[in-house]
């Protein structure tokens, strides 16, 4: 899933600036397992927005409302009529919810209140950590299902580095060394030989070195056949 | 003093295996406690809501009590853990907001500890009656 935290208040209230009508729009999938933007968090973002506002005596109007994603138009579209009667949307989705209430609704002035941050998952209650840098051509069949790509502090392809201490990493002994994680796993397996293949420099143009990437599935698309 | 005391609003969450029963035995011993202070019962204080409390806050309440069980006797074995990592998120947001963090405050006692309840209430009494009311309030009569 899609990791964020929220901003705080003081950015928020900076964000939404003199707007006096405001919609505090969450989004019910990912963020809303993460305890980021979903419905309870809109609920808590718009009481903090009102009662700031009335403190700082400028009392906004502030609502919030919560649809099942916003990253798709048709689920937006079930809040076309709140995003139409304000004059700022607080969008507590991720960085993608808040472009696709951009992109759907032209009109409408939209700011983020989440910093998206990263894809993972929780590991315990309240702790989450990235798993994937969608970087576009997966090798977890090469690392035993570890990903030093999103875990390893360099992304190294053939590790680990001197920096590997005692399972650690030299940038923060709180993070584990993906690259000891794959060789005390792929050990587990019978599987060190896989180890024994140096792995050719990475193509990243299929991450974001490409530039903004896209998929076409033209067995999925709608419309006239040509 | 006396006229503003009489206006205060205190809402005290109370856990109903523990403060509730103590606020009860309270009553039965006669004891004398703010009666500014609102009891609603929750089944534990596992229970309490950030979102209700903060909605409590801006309905026009000057203060928020969280009474739970003592550590490491909760009905529900951590729901008095928890309560209190709340009450000190919620005294993060009402820092955030504008209001004091003093304004929520968590206690623990057993169901046999009327006497404690009793304290609690006359601190917290005290407490909100030197920071005053909830600002909020006079913005909420303003709007009539």
């Amino acid at each position: 899933m899609i990791v964020a935290e929220q901003k705080s208040l003081e950015e928020i209230k900076e964000l939404v600036g003199d707007a006096n009508k405001v919609l505090v729009l969450g989004c019910g999938t990912c963020v809303t397992v993460c305890f980021a933007g979903g419905s309870r968090e809109a609920a808590i973002v718009a009481a903090e927005l009102r009662m700031a506002s009335k403190l700082d005596a400028s009392p906004k109007d502030v609502t919030d409302a919560t649809v099942q994603r916003q990253c798709e138009w048709e689920y937006l579209d079930q809040a076309a009529e709140q995003v139409g009667n304000v004059d700022v949307v607080l969008s507590l989705g991720c960085g993608v919810g808040v472009q696709a209430i951009v992109e759907r609704f032209p009109n409408a002035w939209v700011v983020p209140g989440l910093n998206t941050t990263f894809m993972g998952m929780p590991i315990e209650q309240g702790v989450w950590a990235e798993r994937c840098a969608a970087c576009g051509d997966c090798i977890l069949g090469l690392t035993g299902g570890i990903c030093p790509i999103a875990r390893c502090s360099k992304s190294l392809l053939n590790g680990p580095c001197g920096g590997s201490i005692d399972g650690h990493c030299e940038i923060n002994p709180e993070i584990a060394c993906a690259w000891q994680l794959i060789y005390d796993r792929l050990k587990s397996k019978g599987k060190l030989e896989v180890l024994m293949d140096i792995q050719p420099p990475k193509n990243w143009r299929t991450s974001r070195d490409g530039g903004p990437r896209k998929i076409v599935r033209e067995d999925l698309r709608l419309g006239k056949e040509e | 003093m006396t006229a503003m005391t009489n206006s205060l609003q205190i809402i005290a969450y109370c856990c109903e295996h523990c403060a509730y029963a103590a606020a009860d035995l309270a009553g039965g011993l006669r004891m004398q406690y703010p009666p500014e202070v609102k009891i609603v019962m929750l089944p534990c204080t596992g229970k309490m809501d950030v979102l209700l409390a903060l909605q409590a806050f801006e309905d026009g309440a000057d203060g928020v009590m969280v009474a739970g069980c003592l550590p490491g006797d909760c009905h529900y074995l951590e729901g008095n853990d928890n309560a209190k990592r709340r009450t000190d998120y919620l005294q993060t947001l009402l820092n955030e907001i504008g209001l004091e963090p003093e304004r929520v405050k968590m206690f623990n006692l057993s169901s046999a500890m009327a006497g404690k309840f009793v304290e609690a209430a006359k601190e917290m009494t005290e407490k909100i009656v030197k920071l005053g009311l909830n600002p909020l309030r006079e913005r909420i009569k303003d709007e009539g």
